[in-house]
């Protein structure tokens, strides 16, 4: 059953093409039939595939044909299966196409949703090759595939300036991070003398010792690339402006898959980061450090989308402090609930825009829970995932195992960044809730929500909050045998540590309870005026990042461009022909025809060589 | 004989074409049209019958061709009038055949004035190009470089737009026309000079390039000589302080003389560079590689960071270029099998991404008549079909991955980064320069508000026809580039044994597992 693997990609590729190559205008529907059609057979085969993998969970691969071959560089074509990459494909293809799904309601008045969805589709081929690549450069194809794709999706709505700007600096910081991750390859192709990835990480522990130097520097570059997918500091400044694009897109790309996709590059090159200690810790302190930075960010925003993408950087923060810590099956199971939830979360905030008619201020916003409820629903099951309520969310038993592992592997500066983090996850997203559906509407948008309907509305939603409480929690992923396995710990140390949490995450909520309920607006006060106001402007503009940025690399690069922009070098080279240009002129001046100009200019010249002889004598 | 008639086709082709104008207008096209297709179908069939495999673990001295051709000339001083193909000459051939019916293709509504002449300079530029290709007597070779400039000159000089600020057509003719006889001065030059010391160490006249080739020189001549080579094909390529007309020329020319510099003529110098620099003086070009990979360099940042700034869309696109032949020449420079595998493939990628790109700023043109990005925007609402292919070779541009544009970048940078680390490093940042340029032109001229209202016409089906073609060239050399990379491969093997055993510090030992420390 070889051929079913190579149809994950092959069928959404197969849709795009339909969709690019038809001719003349195909109508809405067929759009939407074909777009929709093609994920759901690419998750129908996802599932056939599945099934096979639990009964015989034997890795295998699958190879299409030799890309390049020359020397000892040969890259294939060709698709790996194993558990973690089997994970991912699941999540790819199965919440990819409920997010295909919703869109067709979500798109279903508005322009362009042929090209709308041969970018979906694209993308979801691209990221089945990012996952399923057995050699670097074709996890490269797929990596730099679905960057296009959303360069492409955020700036949808293309006719609004900003939307370009917010689409163009999504790919620019994004490559930044592609480029050490392009060294990073050079640099294991010299060393390892292969890329398939099977190969190389058998190839590592014979060629480099725990610590290496050279180690170090690959995991570091590897490290990069990933920050920059990722969205973590410093290269995270992106995705709050990618919310620019069409909800569902913020669904799939900038949530559920692509953004993962620097956790997927670390758990598979785990080998590699496992022999880099250092970068390993510097794994984890970036993550820890982005989880409360993005936290912080979170509260202060008042855009509902924009809310979501600070949460989920600050999610993706959990997942690389699990990397951080070893805990590699941690961070992918974060992944995949991640997944469910926030899919949810994004896709109840695309039900409440257009319910609303396309407003997503939360301060015009308000008191929709009851015109609203199916939102409202999708809202309280992703919230509670998001804050990892206690036993009846999925986010409570991945986020836990997460910290579990911080204390086993002692780092307890990182744990108690993933703690701090908790209690300020459950603030945001109380805030987020309370302002969005409780109190009272705030704009006329919001006075005449129209709540969606249609099978296409409420299928992903009821799935997705299925998934999202502890139905979630029973997808076990078939992950065994793919990372070292776990030192166990003392299960009184785990019990303490999960009341622990709960009871910071239930403070968390019963403080944000208190201020939003008990004291009404009393908030507005201390964050409108002195000290307070100047914090909660810089977390609304998550800590000035953008404007230092803007200051440090956009600004010179600009005056780089202005000042070269004439050609300084080719200036230079006219300048020698305006010279000879010049003395002609001046030259020619002298040509008067008057006799007795020539006269003087002959004598005086006599002259001054007679002198030169003389002083030379 | 088949490949005198390579160089015949156009030429005559050109004189006919010229002729019939008495005709008709469409006499000319047709007759072009139907010599470079001609051109092409003889390259596919030599590609088809031929066999340009490496055979492996020969180390015979001389050059394999795998057809050969010679006629004496001035049997004096060892002239003769001597083609021979090989598997990279083929490649270049082909390619030459293919713009030169694209670039017919695009002339056919754009050109409508001195149709005849147009189409006999194009063609006889057409056929130069082939013979330099072609040709490996040194002084032939010379012939055909310096028969390509005259017709081209005229092709921007009567047939080009001026600009704005004082950028006529004139002056970018005479500009291009100045630099690049100026640099060819300088390689016939070193010719002669390689052909007296020749002379002085076995006592007969020779320009024949497998005899040239056991030339024993001294290192001090060795390195004069060479250098006369390089900077000649430095002008053309371009490398950065010699680049200077490229800018002007290309902006200046008409579609399909922009599409014939960028696609073609800049690859004769890549060729030369390979066919004769690196061959004739091994351990000279090995001296000289340092300074070659840090122009290179400058190239990659000074081209992409100047295409940036640019207001006119062709001579952004005519920037990228400089830019993207920074990274051919750290490519060639570097020496390795894969590094030089990756050169031949970004130049066929290279003369197809920028051909399309071309190609559709002269639709834009003709349908706005304008070339400055500030009065356009906002073209995907109201132009069908040329904002998507205009996005796909922009992706290509940028180096996109399943384009062939990656395959030959990732392979040169792949195959550079053993022998110089920190150069490769470095280069690599010119990817993400790639990507501001192309997605800046993307954003100006395509997203965005549309500036006025109104639709303009699609593509018809010539101009479908031709962008669709590149297109999946452009894809296919991205997801299967063997053929290519075979056809190539015994020149390449050729070239690399020649230079890269020059240099002991470099050999395939220090690339098996050993840590790169103290490079």
């Amino acid at each position: 059953m070889s051929w079913l693997l190579p149809l994950t990609f092959l069928l959404p590729l197969g849709g795009m093409l339909a969709l690019v190559l038809w001719r003349g205008d195909p109508g809405r529907r067929l759009c939407v039939a074909i777009g929709v059609g093609s994920a759901g057979g690419a998750a129908l085969v996802t599932a056939f595939i599945v099934t096979q993998f639990l009964a015989t969970p034997e890795p295998h691969t699958v190879t299409l044909w030799t890309w390049i071959a020359v020397g000892n560089f040969r890259p294939t074509i060709g698709l790996a299966l194993d558990g973690l990459s089997l994970t991912l494909l699941g999540v790819i293809t199965g919440v990819g196409f409920l997010i295909h799904l919703f869109a067709a309601w979500y798109m279903h008045d508005e322009p362009g949703v042929r090209r709308f969805y041969a970018y979906l589709n694209l993308f979801v081929a691209s990221m089945v090759l990012l996952v399923l690549g057995d050699n670097l450069l074709l996890l490269f194809l797929g990596w730099e595939g679905v960057g296009l794709c959303s360069y492409l999706l955020i700036g949808h709505y293309h006719q609004v300036e900003a939307n370009g700007r917010a689409a163009f600096k999504a790919f620019i910081v994004t490559r930044t991070g592609d480029v050490f991750l392009a060294i990073g390859l050079f640099l294991l192709f010299h060393q390892l003398g292969t890329l398939n990835i099977a190969l190389a990480l058998e190839r590592v522990p014979a060629l480099w010792a725990e610590g290496d130097p050279m180690v170090e520097l690959a995991a570091l570059l590897l490290l990069a690339g990933a920050l920059g997918k990722s969205a973590q500091l410093p290269l995270h400044t992106w995705l709050a402006d990618a919310m620019a694009g069409p909800t569902p897109v913020s669904a799939l790309i900038h949530a559920a898959t692509m953004v993962t996709a620097g956790v997927y590059l670390i758990a598979r090159m785990h080998e590699v980061f496992l022999l880099a200690p250092g970068v390993l810790y510097l794994t984890g302190v970036i993550g820890a450090l982005t989880l409360l930075s993005a936290g912080c960010a979170a509260l202060a925003q008042t855009d509902i989308k924009r809310v979501l993408a600070y949460s989920t950087m600050s999610q993706i923060g959990y997942m690389f402090l699990a990397l951080g810590v070893g805990a590699f099956e941690a961070a992918v199971v974060h992944l995949m609930t991640h997944a469910f939830f926030k899919a949810l979360l994004f896709l109840s905030a695309g039900a409440v825009i257009v319910g609303c008619h396309h407003e997503q201020d939360m301060r015009r916003l308000g008191g929709l829970w009851r015109r609203l409820p199916l939102a409202y629903a999708g809202f309280i099951a992703g919230g509670a995932a998001l804050v990892a309520l206690p036993l009846v969310s999925a986010g409570f038993y991945s986020k836990d195992e997460i910290l579990w592992r911080a204390l086993v592997s002692g780092q307890v500066e990182l744990l108690a960044a993933g703690l701090l983090g908790t209690f300020l996850t459950s603030l945001y997203t109380l805030r987020l809730i309370v302002h969005t559906f409780h109190g009272e509407p705030r704009s006329e948008n919001a006075r005449q929500a129209r709540p969606g309907h249609g099978w296409a509305h409420a299928v992903p939603l009821i799935l997705l909050v299925l998934l999202s409480t502890f139905f979630g929690a029973w997808v076990e992923p078939p992950l065994a045998g793919v990372f070292p396995e776990p030192d166990e710990g003392s299960s009184l140390g785990h019990t303490l540590l999960e009341v622990g949490a709960i009871s910071i995450v239930l403070s968390g909520l019963a403080l944000g309870g208190w201020l939003l309920w008990r004291r009404g607006n009393w908030l507005e006060g201390p964050s409108a005026q002195g000290p307070g106001a100047a914090l909660w402007r810089l977390w609304y503009h998550d800590w000035g990042s953008d404007a230092l940025y803007d200051r440090l690399l956009v600004q010179p690069y600009r005056q780089l461009v202005g000042w070269l922009r004439d050609d300084a070098i080719d200036s230079l080279v006219t300048g020698v022909a305006r010279l000879a240009w010049w003395s002609h002129l001046g030259l020619a001046r002298t040509q008067t025809g008057q006799l007795r100009l020539y006269l003087v200019i002959l004598s005086l010249g006599v002259v001054l060589i007679l002198l030169v002889l003389a002083v030379g004598v | 004989m088949m490949l005198v008639w390579l160089i015949l086709i156009p030429f005559l082709g050109g004189l006919l074409a010229w002729r019939g104008e008495t005709w008709s207008d469409s006499a000319p096209r047709w007759t072009a049209l139907a010599s470079m297709l001609l051109v092409l179908l003889v390259c596919l069939g030599l590609w088809w019958v031929g066999d340009y495999r490496p055979l492996v673990a020969d180390e015979a001295a001389a050059p394999r061709w795998a057809m050969e051709w010679r006629l004496a000339w001035i049997p004096r001083f060892g002239i003769e009038f001597h083609l021979a193909l090989d598997g990279l000459s083929l490649v270049l051939v082909a390619l030459t055949g293919l713009l030169g019916v694209l670039a017919v293709l695009c002339s056919w509504r754009e050109i409508d004035h001195g149709v005849g002449f147009f189409h006999l300079n194009l063609l006889w530029i057409l056929a130069g190009v082939i013979g330099v290709f072609l040709a490996i007597d040194l002084f032939l070779f010379f012939l055909f470089w310096e028969v390509m400039l005259v017709p081209m000159f005229f092709l921007i000089a009567l047939w080009g737009h001026s600009g704005p600020a004082g950028r006529t057509r004139i002056r970018a003719a005479t500009k291009f026309f100045l630099y690049t006889q100026a640099s060819g001065l300088l390689m016939l030059v070193a010719i002669l000079g390689l052909v007296f010391a020749h002379h002085a160490s076995g006592g007969v006249y020779s320009f024949d390039y497998a005899v040239l080739r056991e030339t024993p020189l001294s290192d001090t001549t060795a390195m004069w000589l060479m250098l006369g080579f390089f900077i000649a094909f430095a002008v053309k390529l371009p490398v950065v302080p010699l680049h200077g007309w490229l800018p002007d020329a290309h902006a200046q020319a008409p579609t399909a003389g922009s599409v014939l510099l960028a696609g073609i003529l800049l690859k004769t110098s890549a060729y030369g560079l390979l066919r004769f620099a690196l061959p004739l003086f091994p351990e000279a070009s090995q001296a000289l590689a340092p300074v070659a990979m840090g122009l290179g360099l400058l190239g990659i940042f000074y081209g992409a960071l100047l295409a940036c700034g640019q207001q006119d869309i062709k001579r952004l696109i005519a920037y990228t270029s400089i830019s993207h032949m920074g990274f051919v020449l750290v490519g060639v420079y570097a020496g390795t099998e894969l590094a030089l595998q990756g050169v031949v493939m970004l130049l066929v990628a290279h003369a197809l991404s920028s051909a399309g790109l071309f190609l559709l700023s002269g639709q834009l043109f003709e349908r706005l008549h304008t070339r400055d990005m500030r009065e356009m925007g906002g073209l995907w609402d109201r132009l069908p079909v040329i904002p998507a292919f205009t996005l796909c070779f922009v992706v290509a541009s940028l180096g996109m991955p399943g384009t062939a544009n990656f395959v030959g970048e990732f392979m040169i940078l792949f195959g550079s980064f053993p022998a110089v680390p920190w150069i490769v490093a470095i280069a690599t940042v010119g990817m993400l320069l790639a990507a501001i340029y192309s997605l800046l032109l993307m954003q100006r001229v395509h997203f965005g508000r549309a500036r006025e209202e109104g639709r303009l016409a699609g593509p018809d089906r010539r101009e479908t026809a031709m962008m669709l073609g590149l297109l999946l060239l452009v894809l296919w050399l991205g997801l299967y580039p063997q053929p290519l990379l075979d056809t190539s491969a015994d020149t390449v093997a050729d070239i690399e044994r020649l230079f890269g055993e020059t240099d002991t510090g470099r050999d395939d030992s220090s690339r098996a597992q050993a840590p790169v420390e103290g490079r």
